[in-house]
């Protein structure tokens, strides 16, 4: 990747392109980062608690899913900028992708006591938008800072 | 053996489980809380568990698939199980999942602890 390394995020705060491997502790560090940054563009507590829980699912997602059998060392690519007015947040694996929309629904009677599925919900519910690419291994979510 | 990540305590036949982290989000650690928390259930035959929530600001869809395991075993065992306590941001996520719908939840520990006589 030709972007900047986690230990080397560039000189815009706001603006982070980087690859990051399944390691808790870089995991912490760039998600630290990315709330201190929306954070500093003025975001209130609920912003944050969406934008973190988005960024957690989807990068756990990413390991968990698209990374299965895959070593932790395999690393996913993270971008993201902050601005006033809307957060954009993209996160891209290394794996075969999926089909979201063939992801069940949670909420259903019948898969409410499934331990797993709730992520992709999650972060739609708590996004404003969020896409997939072609290949379905590259998610963007974009969080729009809600009226006063 | 890693260093337990929970409070345990017990009073009148009720097993309480307190969380020490604020952000309960790595599946690693996540497995090791469930891990813990099964070991109590399956120690007890009926079990009485109440899961206290004071201190979490952070859950993930892992934790809440973690609770849902918790939960099916606690049955297993025709024993109950209550969550308290829960951030009102938290309560969102169980709201937005229908979790709402599968735990019984309660505002208080103690509420809770009276739910069980």
């Amino acid at each position: 990747m030709s972007s900047p390394c986690a230990d080397n995020p560039g000189t815009d705060p706001d603006a982070v392109h980087v690859g990051v491997p399944y390691d808790r502790d870089r995991i912490d560090e760039l998600e630290e980062r990315l709330l201190e940054a929306v954070e500093r563009a003025g975001y209130e507590k609920a912003s944050r608690f969406a934008i973190k829980l988005a960024f957690e699912e989807a990068l756990m997602n990413a390991f968990s899913h698209g990374h299965e059998g895959l070593g932790d060392d395999v690393e996913v690519e993270v971008e993201y900028r902050v601005r006033p007015d809307e957060v954009f947040i993209a996160v891209q694996d290394q794996g075969p992708g999926f089909t979201p929309h063939e992801v069940p629904d949670p909420t259903l009677d019948e898969n409410l006591a499934k331990p797993t599925g709730r992520g992709l919900m999650l972060i739609r519910a708590y996004m404003s938008e969020v896409t997939h690419n072609a290949a379905g291994n590259r998610v963007e979510m974009r969080y729009r800072r809600p009226a006063d | 053996m890693a260093e337990s990540r929970l409070r345990i305590s017990k009073l009148d036949g009720v097993t309480q489980v307190e969380f020490v982290d604020r952000n309960i989000l790595d599946e690693a650690n996540i497995q090791a809380i469930a891990d813990e928390i099964s070991r109590v259930v399956e120690a007890t035959p009926e079990p009485k568990l109440l899961l206290n929530f004071a201190n979490v600001d952070h859950l993930s869809s892992a934790a809440l698939g973690a609770l849902i395991t918790i939960n099916s075993k606690v049955k297993e065992r025709r024993g109950s199980l209550r969550l308290a306590n829960i951030d009102p941001q938290i309560y969102e996520v169980f709201l937005i999942t229908r979790l709402n719908k599968l735990f019984e939840i309660h505002e208080t520990a103690e509420d809770a602890l009276e739910s069980f006589a």
